[in-house]
């Protein structure tokens, strides 16, 4: 009886404990160098597109903000992560706006359901292009219900619509759901991490992968940034 | 002329079980009912197919209920997708021309009537023919069988081009495993029809009865003969091809897939290649068959409108020397269809010209059959109305050839609706009329009762109107420069030709219902119909001086003796205004093939 | 019924001429230096077509009308000349217009295909794949780089495949989603197909030549009108064919020159 009780609270103080000790690795990403120009995408052939953009977008495939920030660099948790079997519940969503992905990335956690949207008067036909995961493309005529999908693996896809050959973006697919995407000036936070060793990597579509190694012993933030080299070509 | 002796046939006793007699029959009879049937569950799988297209050309973004049961991928909340468009238009085109076109004016009839009308007892295979129409309802299945695996069927149109064809998934849903199958379903299509021709032919050459010379056979025999002749030529190229094809999806093989070709930013492993080599086999095949779908036509309602008209026309033989004339030609002019193909520019020329050669037998059968109308006594029934529908459509599809025979103006018409409307009208609608006009003609022989003239008659009233509705205005939409095979009109120039594809959907959709009342009146007539006489047209060849419906073989153990050309009208005989092929009467006439 | 069916036949005769004598719905308006004797063979068809099409609607009708429903007693006439008189009609006028038809086109086609280029044809390079085209100028240097089918990257935007950093003839090319050209200069249009077959079609320019993938072809045209035009795919290529388009802007050469620094500065 007493054996009982004992080794509850003690169960208890340490779930307690490890809740409350939960740190943060945040930080930014840059990058150093001259990245190549974002070429201006003409959308002529598709009129209902077109006049939606004042002037013309840009590729996204480096995005930049101020004080050499780099965007779109999904930072997440790469090993250390203790619940990377649970599969959030949370609607993500891919939509398809002005013939283009918003958001240009979208990580998930792996079986993790999202919705592809469309909001534009042409149909589109979105074909993402995985090496393990289920290879498939659906089109979308406008008006008809968002598309729901999963990955079961791991990957890093790349994302086209059959239609507009411009268009085009990445599916995230990680077995954590630690992670954030940076924007803006380059920010990114990782929070609700219990005491643990982490590897944390960074990947951008063009320029490759980095990882930091990093320790939260408690409630801390750890501060962890990381530099991309730019291609010239 | 010389004379037949007794015919050399395999004999084989009359069957007894349900499955010898019904499933697995070695009759000719038989083996052309099942494929009429065939034909007709094809006509009406390509006609909602039909209706399924038009409609969502007319309102493309337009939902159409219980769509996503058949294909949750190809019409997402019921809207079909780019993809399925295209998906349905290829089973439509390939069903049609293949299923249909080809198989119930010639298949059906000619294997039913054929054997009957030189004098046999059957067919000189008839193990083969009975293999015949399963290897060709087999190859059906296996068409129909795409639209449930895998992405569906493929979507490249009846055509299949090349290297889209070859490339596999990459090039778009149904490319895979769809080619695949409709590869081999058409490569079973080819060795059904080889095994059909093989037995036309010996028919056509070996059986006939004593006093059935060559000149002596009706027009419905020269044609079915001469379309046999040119299925065994056609057919043995098109089988290959469809194999190559096979092979390059399967084997690493490149046939039709040059080097350099990026898909998906992929660069695919293909060389050596020629995507017009694909052309060349296809439409080798293609333009003869398109003289295969509509040479039976032309002989069935020549032969129908001699009856009806009540005398023989100003030359029989002239017609036999045209439609052969037309299968040689058949041959020469296959290149029309690759004006702008990137073939060599004066090949162009070459092609051109016999293109527009052939339009001279094809005017000389139509000058025949109508100025054979003048000075007869027509008789109005379904069959002759249909019989003279034919010739309107004929008419009307032929004269838009002589647009497209020119490659200069191929340059404006090609790709467009203009050439939609050519085909639908010339062989299509024609066709059609062929097959309709033979069912009435022929249903008392072949089911024992009379179909219900008045229904045939609305039948017919509302085909011809509905036809010329529908089609006519594709000519106006090709001139426009409407592009076809695209499945739904975003362009600019196309918005205003918006509200033509409208009233053409409207008129499809009401001429196929019309098509419904000639299914009841089959079915409704094949139970309940008045019994059929042996000879209610007061006809002369020899199908009508057999039992209705002919007995098993075909003239009751008696070999028939031929003493007349069939066309022996406008004569006064014993029995009225026409003398039978088979009477030894003697009668005043003006002209007597021998 | 007979009399009925014959009426109809005419009536569908006739209305089906009337949109063709009203030009309801016609060839747009040619801008092209070629296209005058196109646009004649079409007229000199239409009109032989068009005749043939209603002499043999009204002669199927009249004697429909005429020669049925006749008594059992009518005796059956020949038409005068038979068979002979037909045959003899349809090789002579039937044969001669087709045969002058042909020879005349051979002309309209040879100005189009057996002609070369004159020596200061404009170059730029069209690229058809699933489902855009893609146009490509030399630039200053007069050359286009080489294809590298291996590099195209549709994310990127390069969709020929240069490779700018080792292959200095592609650093000034300039790849554009419009075709701009000037009016009154001959273009040299060379046809890439990137993956399968393709066609390009421009109404108003009377030109429509199919890419043949594995096979450079090419064409030349001279636009004479100013003006904004649809360049569209004919030849099915996938789901995507109908969306498959375009605009070709005939500009003038200021407006053209103006247009080619703009993408310059864009690339």
């Amino acid at each position: 009886m007493n054996t009982r009780k004992i080794v509850l609270a003690l169960l208890t103080t340490l779930v307690c404990s490890s809740l409350m000790f939960a740190g943060t690795v945040s930080g930014k990403v840059t990058y150093t160098g001259t990245p190549v120009r974002q070429k201006p995408i003409d959308m002529s052939k598709e009129p209902s597109c077109a006049k939606q953009h004042a002037t013309p977008i840009t590729t996204e495939t480096v995005v930049t903000g101020p004080n050499n920030a780099l965007d779109n660099v999904v930072v997440y948790i790469s090993s250390g992560a203790p619940d990377d079997g649970q599969v959030p519940t949370q609607a993500i969503t891919y939509t398809q706006k002005g013939c283009q992905y918003v958001p240009h990335v979208l990580p998930m956690h792996v079986d993790q359901e999202f919705q592809i949207l469309n909001d534009d008067q042409t149909s589109h036909n979105i074909h993402p292009q995985p090496k393990i995961n289920t290879e498939w493309n659906k089109s979308q005529p406008p008006g008809t219900p968002p598309i729901k999908e999963k990955y079961d693996k791991p990957e890093f896809i790349p994302v086209k619509c059959n239609i507009h050959p411009w268009m085009h973006g990445w599916f995230v697919v990680l077995k954590t759901s630690h992670y954030d995407v940076s924007k803006e000036a380059g920010d990114f936070k990782l929070p609700n991490l219990p005491p643990g060793k982490y590897t944390i990597t960074a990947w951008h579509e063009d320029y490759g992968t980095q990882t930091a190694d990093v320790t939260i012993t408690g409630n801390e933030t750890k501060d962890v940034n990381f530099t991309f080299k730019a291609k010239a070509y | 002329m010389h004379d037949v002796s007794a015919p050399a046939v395999h004999h084989h006793a009359p069957p007894t079980s349900f499955i010898r007699k019904h499933v697995f029959s070695l009759d000719h009879k038989v083996i052309g009912k099942q494929y009429y049937a065939l034909a007709l569950v094809a006509a009406l799988c390509g006609m909602l197919l039909s209706w399924m297209m038009r409609i969502h050309l007319a309102w493309t973004n337009a939902a159409i209920p219980g769509l996503q049961l058949l294909s949750p991928n190809g019409a997402p909340g019921g809207v079909m997708t780019p993809e399925y468009y295209l998906q349905l238009m290829t089973m439509h085109g390939t069903i049609m021309v293949f299923f249909v076109l080809t198989t119930a004016p010639f298949a059906a009839f000619g294997n039913f009537f054929l054997p009957i009308q030189v004098g046999a007892e059957d067919m000189p295979f008839p193990r083969f023919n009975m293999m015949s129409f399963w290897v060709t309802f087999t190859a059906f299945i296996v068409l129909m069988a795409s639209f449930f695996v895998g992405d569906g069927p493929t979507l490249g149109g009846w055509t299949q081009y090349a290297p889209l064809n070859s490339v596999g998934s990459v090039g778009g849903p149904g490319q895979g495993l769809g080619v695949i199958l409709w590869m081999a379903s058409i490569g079973l299509f080819c060795v059904g029809q080889l095994l059909g021709s093989l037995n036309f032919i010996t028919t056509t050459l070996d059986l006939r009865v004593k006093g059935m010379s060559l000149m002596r056979l009706p027009l419905s025999a020269w044609a079915w003969f001469i379309t046999s002749c040119m299925g065994l030529t056609a057919f043995a190229v098109l089988m290959p091809a469809c194999i190559l094809v096979i092979l390059d999806h399967v084997a690493g093989t490149s046939f039709f897939v040059p080097s350099g070709t990026v898909m998906n930013d992929q660069l695919l492993p293909h060389s050596g290649g020629s995507t017009l080599l694909w052309q060349h086999l296809f439409w080798f095949f293609g333009h003869p068959e398109v003289y295969i779908a509509i040479v039976p036509g032309i002989g069935i309602v020549t032969h129908i409108l001699i009856t009806n008209m009540r005398r023989p026309l100003l030359s029989q033989r002239v017609i036999i020397y045209s439609m052969g004339a037309l299968a040689i030609l058949s041959y020469m002019v296959y290149g029309h269809h690759m004006f702008v193909s990137g073939m060599n520019p004066i090949s162009a020329l070459a092609f051109s010209f016999p293109t527009l050669v052939i339009t001279i037998p094809a005017t000389i059968i139509v000058l025949i059959q109508v100025f054979s109308l003048y000075g007869s006594k027509l008789r109005i029934n379904s069959a002759s109305l249909f019989s003279l529908g034919f010739i309107s459509m004929f008419v009307s599809g032929g004269v838009s050839g002589f647009f497209l025979a020119q490659p200069s103006i191929d340059i404006m018409l090609h790709g467009t609706y203009f050439v939609v409307g050519h085909f639908h009208m010339v062989m299509g609608v024609a066709a059609m009329f062929g097959i309709f006009a033979g069912t009435y003609f022929w249903f008392p022989k072949m089911a024992g009762r009379m179909m219900n003239e008045t229904l045939g008659k609305i039948h017919f009233w509302l085909s011809f109107v509905g036809a010329y509705c529908i089609f006519m205005p594709f000519h106006y939409l090709g001139m426009a420069g409407n592009v076809r095979r695209y499945s739904s009109f975003v362009d600019d120039f196309l918005q205003p030709l918006l509200p033509v594809h409208q009233w053409i959907t409207v008129a499809a959709l009401l001429t196929g219902g019309a098509q419904l009342i000639f299914v009841y009146n089959l079915i409704h007539s094949r139970f309940w119909g008045a019994p059929a006489p042996d000879n209610p047209w007061e006809a002369t060849s020899l199908e009508w001086s057999t039992a209705t419906p002919p007995p098993f073989d075909n003239f009751g153990g008696k070999h028939p003796v031929v003493y007349h050309d069939p066309y022996q009208y406008g004569v006064k005989s014993s029995v009225g205004d026409y003398v039978m092929q088979t009477s030894p009467e003697q009668v005043v006439t003006e002209h007597e093939e021998k | 019924m007979a009399k009925f069916f014959a009426v109809t036949i005419i009536i569908i005769a006739i209305l089906s001429a009337i949109p063709v004598l009203r030009h309801t719905w016609d060839m747009p308006e040619d801008i092209s230096t070629h296209g005058s004797l196109i646009d004649e063979q079409m007229t000199e068809t239409m009109i032989e077509a068009g005749i043939a099409f209603l002499a043999a609607q009204f002669l199927l009708a009249i004697f429909i009308w005429k020669f049925s429903n006749q008594s059992p007693d009518a005796k059956i006439k020949k038409f005068p000349g038979g068979a002979k008189a037909l045959v003899i009609a349809a090789l002579l006028v039937v044969g001669i217009e087709v045969l002058a038809l042909g020879v005349f086109g051979v002309k309209a086609w040879a100005n189009v295909y057996l002609t070369p280029p004159a020596a200061d044809a404009m170059p730029i390079q069209v690229q058809a794949g699933q489902f855009a085209f893609y146009f490509r100028y030399p630039g200053p240097d007069g050359k286009f780089g080489a294809i590298h089918p291996e590099l195209s990257n549709e994310g990127t935007q390069n969709y020929f495949g240069l490779d700018p950093e080792h292959d200095p003839a592609s650093r000034d090319d300039i790849v554009a989603a419009e075709m701009a050209i000037p009016v009154n200069k001959e273009i040299h249009l060379l046809m890439h197909a990137k993956d399968v077959g393709h066609s390009f079609f421009v109404r108003e320019l009377r030109v429509q030549q199919d890419f043949v993938p594995g096979l450079d072809v090419s064409l030349h045209f001279t636009a004479t009108k100013i003006g904004k035009y649809e360049i569209v795919c004919t030849q099915l290529c996938g789901l995507g064919h109908y969306n498959m388009k375009a605009y070709l802007n005939v500009l003038s050469q200021q407006d053209f020159d103006d247009w080619i620094k703009k993408e310059q500065a864009m690339q």
